[in-house]
């Protein structure tokens, strides 16, 4: 399988993401370079966190314009996987892929921390091979990562099961003290309503090897090559 | 040309804790009648054009296009010289 991890000036875990993919889970990736249009054959692709045009504007306003995102969108469309991680997060938001928004965290701290998920959704391209209600641990490093949508969409969004990660306590229960951000309803990662665009703030690829202290996130790297396997037999 | 001044500010109802904070420091010293703050952005633009319809309705298209997000933020078009 051949993935493709999207930089933009500031993009800073394109490289993590490559490494999983290339050293860990041993499948072909290449770089795509924002200024680009070929997605040169990439079956999926990652949009990688950091800070692209150091976030002047609105994290992920500027990067929605690269000329990448157009070859993106039309992947997208025709229901190639796409996982946007922190900035990727929110430009995928930003360039309308994706609902609702990441505003600065109500602490305003910048929060670089390990966080408790729980698995909301195991029908995406990303969730496959996790278990519903299943706990992971996996950092964040963000300083706007408040997810918001009107009340009226938030609705939306539940009914529709488009909420795919939630932030909780250790014991994996709701709570105030488990949402390190105060987005709304706790939500920590989402997907569009085709179900194969997914976006979170939490940074599987920097969990996906036991001597980085967990290795939660790799369950989400192999569910979405799994995923293709499946398409292709 | 043309020169516009765009202020783009969040909606009613979306947390500002950014205004918040600024709001509690100017508690702290002593400006305790201040009951809120609001934070937003400003923008000048130098335009090339010179009708002033021409100009408010550019200005429209790319405040809504790049300036604001749309979900969470209003913008006002303020002057136009």
């Amino acid at each position: 399988m051949k993935v493709g991890v999207i930089v933009f000036p500031g993009s800073n875990c394109d490289h993590d993401a490559y490494h999983v993919l290339k050293s860990v889970v041993q499948q072909e990736v290449v770089f795509l370079w924002h200024q680009d249009r070929d997605l040169q054959d990439v079956e999926a692709i990652i949009v990688p966190g950091g800070f692209s045009y150091g976030d002047y504007l609105r994290c992920g306003a500027i990067a929605k314009f690269s000329p990448i995102m157009d070859s993106l969108r039309a992947h997208a469309a025709a229901g190639g996987p796409v996982l946007g991680i922190c900035n990727g997060f929110q430009i995928l938001q930003e360039a309308g892929l994706l609902p609702g928004a990441l505003l600065r965290n109500a602490n305003l701290k910048f929060l670089c921390q390990d966080v408790y998920l729980r698995v909301e959704q195991t029908n995406t391209p990303f969730t496959l091979d996790l278990n519903k209600n299943k706990i992971l641990r996996i950092p964040i490093a963000h300083n706007d990562g408040n997810f918001f949508l009107p009340e009226k969409q938030l609705e939306n969004l539940e009914e529709n099961g488009q909420v795919i990660f939630r932030y909780v306590d250790s014991n994996g229960g709701d709570s105030v003290t488990g949402n390190p951000n105060g987005s709304v309803n706790s939500i920590a990662g989402i997907v569009n309503s085709q179900r194969n665009v997914i976006g979170m703030m939490p940074h599987p690829e920097r969990a996906s090897e036991g001597i980085l202290g967990s290795n939660d996130g790799l369950s989400i790297i192999q569910s979405m090559i799994r995923s293709l396997d499946r398409v292709k037999n | 040309m043309m020169e516009v001044q765009i202020v783009v500010k969040l909606k009613e109802g979306v947390l500002d804790p950014q205004g918040q904070a600024i709001q509690r420091s100017m508690s702290r010293i002593g400006h305790d009648e201040v009951l809120s703050v609001r934070q937003g952005r400003y923008f000048e633009l130098q335009i090339r054009e010179d009708d002033v319809e021409a100009v408010r309705q550019l200005s429209q298209e790319i405040a809504a296009q790049i300036l604001s997000n749309p979900l969470i933020e209003d913008f006002e078009i303020r002057e136009i010289s």
